[in-house]
């Protein structure tokens, strides 16, 4: 069964590698298979959103010619000692941009929750465990100053801790997709880019050592960032304006999360917030979900992109 | 809906309802033809003939057809891939009877001259729904083990499939029935929990009134 709200997903749970536990039990309880079963199914998308950071082609155009290049772009700007940001958001824009290039251009990526959304928890996630990986001494557990926090959390590997985030952000998703949507035709973009962001800011403050209370602030903090979005694709393609929301999305997840293990919380309750976004999402005029007929999609520029109409 | 509903899947970009629904369509297409293709007709309807080519819904349905599945890397070269097979190809558009903005109708013919024609639909999220065999509709997804038998419209041809695999011990999720007059030409739309044993599915088609059976069972497949 569905989580509906994220009270009863939460269900007074307070260790949160516990509630993780229980997202993944009553996943392969639901499907009839074996825990492990469930979490190399995840594990192979961890491994696939890698990948699909890791096959990224500079030279690819996508084949409307609207997009392609733009990480590398980036990426060059970067090594040539431009930009202002810490390598935190520099990377997070990079692998943001990667893999909603990818998608563009034809190449393999996950949808997650959807294909014009696919950028942003993979920027998240990747742009994390880079650093970690890198300088694995800075993640020390006893700087956890929150006694709700067992040390013995911090026995996962890097890996399994990631392929963990992602069942929490799934978990918090599902919530999303049964009381709003995770469909631009349905809520516009808010339901795909600010559901992304919104399931990422959960997975970074969980991978950050926050507690469910605090990752449950990072989610709404986030999916508030981002209401009200439309989803007016320029000739009906998931390239101009999505690819760079992916950077936004992804961006917003990570200053959300941030905001939140500070401690500084939503005052509107995550439910109430997703609540809030597929109320926004029903009152969106249709020519601005995902149907081109509206917002940039029908701009002088926007339109000379249109299909041409017989 | 469950967790991986929501994280995943794998596929190959741009767009879950242009470029993976259409490319599960085209390999559910190829399962139901059941042999390898030679020529395929394929015209697309509303969303998929106005930005299908901007999406790659056209070399996502050719790949399909040649068996790739949603996150085959090989799809953008489906079209040289297929003629490297001497496989024809035509694509076109066309005004189809049906309530869903993303469709096509396939008109296939497989190498040895059998020939199926497939109406279905992209619903969102790569799910799709083949809505019509050969004229006849049909509304179902391929997610489940699925059995298709194409029989007289006469009594007890449901019990005689359903009594063959209550044997061997396969529940059925779903049961539809479609014929296109009384007395005429019906199709049975029979999901399942299990995959259904292949004794099963030759007892079935040896029965009197039975006149073509089709079974596709992709989760199978993949492990294949």
């Amino acid at each position: 069964m569905a989580y509906t709200s994220i009270v009863e997903l939460i269900d007074n749970c307070t260790d949160v590698e516990e509630l993780i536990d229980r997202i993944i039990a009553n996943d392969a309880n639901e499907r009839g298979i074996s825990c492990e079963a469930s979490f190399e199914q995840m594990k192979v998308l961890w491994e696939a959103m890698l990948a699909s950071v890791n096959n990224y082609d500079g030279s690819l155009k996508s084949n409307s010619g609207l997009s392609g290049g733009d990480a590398k772009k980036y990426e060059d700007f970067r090594r040539n000692g431009g930009g202002v940001v810490g390598d935190l958001l520099a990377n997070l824009i990079t692998n943001a941009l990667k893999v909603s290039e990818s998608n563009a251009c034809m190449k393999r990526i996950v949808a997650a929750p959807t294909a014009g959304s696919c950028g942003v928890i993979p920027a998240v996630l990747i742009t994390l465990y880079n650093h970690r990986k890198a300088n694995l001494a800075s993640f020390q557990p006893s700087l956890i100053k929150d006694e709700n926090v067992s040390k013995d959390d911090y026995n996962f590997t890097l890996d399994d801790k990631i392929v963990r985030s992602l069942y929490l952000a799934a978990a918090v998703g599902e919530v999303i997709a049964y009381r709003a949507s995770i469909a631009g035709a349905e809520g516009g973009c808010q339901a795909e880019i600010g559901a992304a962001s919104s399931m990422a800011a959960c997975a970074f403050a969980y991978l950050n050592a926050g507690n469910i209370k605090q990752i449950m602030h990072a989610g709404a903090l986030s999916l508030k960032a981002l209401l009200g979005l439309a989803c007016d694709p320029v000739g009906g393609y998931v390239e101009v304006p999505c690819i760079k929301r992916n950077v936004t999305g992804a961006a917003n997840a990570v200053t959300s999360a941030e905001l939140a293990l500070a401690g500084i919380e939503s005052r509107i309750p995550f439910d109430e917030v997703i609540d809030a976004m597929g109320e926004i999402g029903r009152k969106m005029d249709i020519s601005l979900r995902e149907t081109s007929t509206g917002g940039l999609a029908m701009t002088p520029t926007g339109r000379q992109y249109l299909p041409k109409q017989d | 809906m469950n967790i991986f509903d929501i994280m995943g899947p794998i596929m190959v970009g741009p767009s879950s309802s242009h470029t993976a629904g259409a490319a599960r369509i085209g390999y559910v297409s190829r399962q139901l033809l059941g042999e390898d293709l030679k020529k395929a007709e394929i015209l697309l309807h509303g969303s998929f003939a106005k930005t299908g080519k901007g999406h790659g819904t056209d070399k996502a349905i050719v790949a399909g057809l040649m068996g790739m599945m949603p996150d085959d890397e090989r799809i953008p070269d489906s079209f040289d891939i297929a003629k490297s097979q001497g496989i024809e190809l035509s694509v076109g558009e066309a005004l189809l009877k049906t309530e869903y903005a993303n469709a096509c109708l396939l008109n296939l013919e497989s190498v040895n001259g059998r020939s199926l024609s497939i109406m279905a639909a992209s619903l969102g999220g790569g799910r799709i729904s083949i809505e019509q065999i050969d004229g006849i509709d049909t509304h179902f997804s391929g997610d489940y083990p699925t059995l298709i038998v194409h029989n007289l419209d006469q009594p007890g041809h449901v019990a005689e499939v359903t009594s063959t695999l209550a044997h061997k011990s396969v529940n059925i999720a779903t049961l539809n029935l479609y014929r296109d007059k009384r007395g005429g030409y019906a199709v049975m739309i029979v999901e399942t929990d299990q995959d259904i044993p292949e004794t099963a599915i030759k007892w079935i088609e040896h029965l009197e009134g039975v006149i073509k059976v089709t079974y596709i069972n992709i989760e199978k497949q993949k492990e294949a």
